[in-house]
């Protein structure tokens, strides 16, 4: 049988049999977030697009679904941030260089990093959901003559909360991209902003007739966010969210990920806000 | 009056006090004077009158409050741009929390007692400088509920 889904991905011949990746390294993030790099087991390149998601198997416990959280443009290394929230993101945790997992995918719908071409880009960030934002950063600035400005607006719990710090700090090095980091509450030192993302947000810095944002974190930042960004200008339809739900089969037959008419799995999880606003204020759902 | 004239213009190029026409700025102009803070300098402290507010023309401003033995625990930082204090609107007149300025702070600040004076005599211009501290109040009022939910805290475990 050939393949259902495309095979440059995580596919087998059979879309819910998991193919098996190598832990090539594992870093630990935070104090719950840890970064596992993985290479096909047959050698072969994974192809994806920013936005997208894996189902990541801990072999014996069971699978999660994960955003990829690294290069799109580096597809021989597949990377996925996971924040250690259950059995299965716990057993991933405790997995070694040279262990083996399983990958489905990948899945859902992509950042439509191309729509954004010509526009200035906002990322707008919170918590952990700067990882499957990082893609869609990575292709960004690979292209970035394609863009107008680019602003990443990023809120964290604390300081020691922020994801990717270094990277952070290497962006903000940049000439061409403008980044504004926001804290929940100080811990310790921190000369930097308090208060939350959306209050970056009202500070402007980018085109409110020509922007196209991205945002993810927390649905209750990101309803907020949404809203800000419209407050500021943006379209609803220049605003784009990322979705999560209980997905299990990730190919949208078993319903668990059911938001209002879609299915997170294969609808989403990128969803244009016009679409998904009324949805998420349905607290039932 | 050069002096009152500057902060005229300064007032006027200022987003928050758009919509207001020359006589109304001319009459706010009148209670403004320019004011400057080194980093770490007190702006004001909780309980001290609330004498003013501020225009944060530049710098940055941390909105703390003292809580012992933690210390200065911040709340919100403000920038360019932003308007800081509303005390000032709402007797007695006090400051509900601490305001430090993080960096060199340059800003306009306008005399609360000279403002509450020209706003009784005229109702048109209090009535729209309320329009425009409504929605600030609104704002920091909605970003600290949101800073209150702990929106990144660890996930509940799950099945998975």
């Amino acid at each position: 049988m050939d393949t259902i889904l495309p095979a440059s991905g995580g596919f087998t011949a059979d879309p819910m049999t998991p193919r098996p990746f190598l832990v090539t390294k594992r870093r630990k993030e935070l104090s719950d977030t840890f970064t596992l790099e993985l290479s096909a087991a047959d050698g072969k390149p994974f192809a994806f697009k920013p936005g997208q998601f894996n189902m990541v198997y801990a072999f014996g416990v069971g699978e999660a679904p994960i955003s990829i959280s690294g290069d799109p443009d580096q597809p021989e290394t597949l990377v996925h941030t996971i924040r250690a929230v259950g059995k299965a993101t716990d057993a991933l945790g405790m997995l070694a260089e040279g262990d083996m997992v399983g990958v489905r995918g990948p899945y859902g719908n992509p950042w439509p990093v191309e729509e954004a071409y010509g526009d200035d880009v906002v990322f707008v960030a919170g918590g952990v959901g700067l990882a499957p934002l990082r893609p869609a950063i990575y292709r960004v600035l690979t292209e970035r003559e394609r863009f107008g400005r680019v602003v990443i607006y990023y809120g964290a719990r604390t300081p020691e909360d922020m994801l990717f710090r270094k990277e952070l700090q290497a962006w903000r090095a940049r000439f061409d991209v403008s980044v504004h980091v926001t804290v929940d509450r100080v811990t310790g030192k921190w000369g930097g902003k308090v208060g939350v993302v959306t209050q970056l947000i009202k500070s402007g810095g980018f085109d409110r007739h020509a922007s196209t944002a991205f945002v993810c974190g927390p649905e209750v930042m990101m309803r907020y966010s949404a809203e800000a960004l419209v407050e500021r200008g943006l379209a609803k339809t220049d605003v784009w969210l990322s979705m999560e739900r209980n997905m299990k089969c990730a190919v949208g037959i078993c319903g668990h990920c059911q938001l209002g008419g879609s299915f997170v799995c294969k609808d989403g999880p990128v969803y244009r806000y016009d679409v998904i606003e009324k949805p998420m204020a349905v607290w039932e759902l | 009056m050069p002096h009152i004239e500057g902060l005229d213009r300064l007032l006027a190029e200022h987003p928050f006090f758009q919509g207001f026409d020359a006589a109304a700025l001319a009459l706010m102009a009148g209670c403004a004077r320019n004011e400057k803070f080194d980093a770490g300098q007190n702006i004001f402290k909780q309980g001290d009158p609330a004498d003013r507010f501020f225009i944060i023309r530049h710098g940055q401003v941390s909105i703390e409050i003292c809580a012992p033995p933690k210390g200065r625990l911040p709340l919100q930082t403000l920038g360019e741009g932003e308007v800081l204090g509303w005390s000032w609107l709402v007797a007695p007149y006090a400051w509900s929390f601490d305001a430090r300025a993080l960096t060199l702070v340059r800003a306009v600040s306008l005399d609360a007692v000279c403002l509450r004076k020209k706003c009784e005599e005229n109702h048109d211009v209090g009535y729209r400088l309320l329009q425009r501290f409504i929605p600030v109040m609104a704002d920091r009022l909605t970003a600290a509920r949101l800073q209150l939910q702990d929106l990144y805290a660890p996930a509940k475990a799950k099945a998975l």
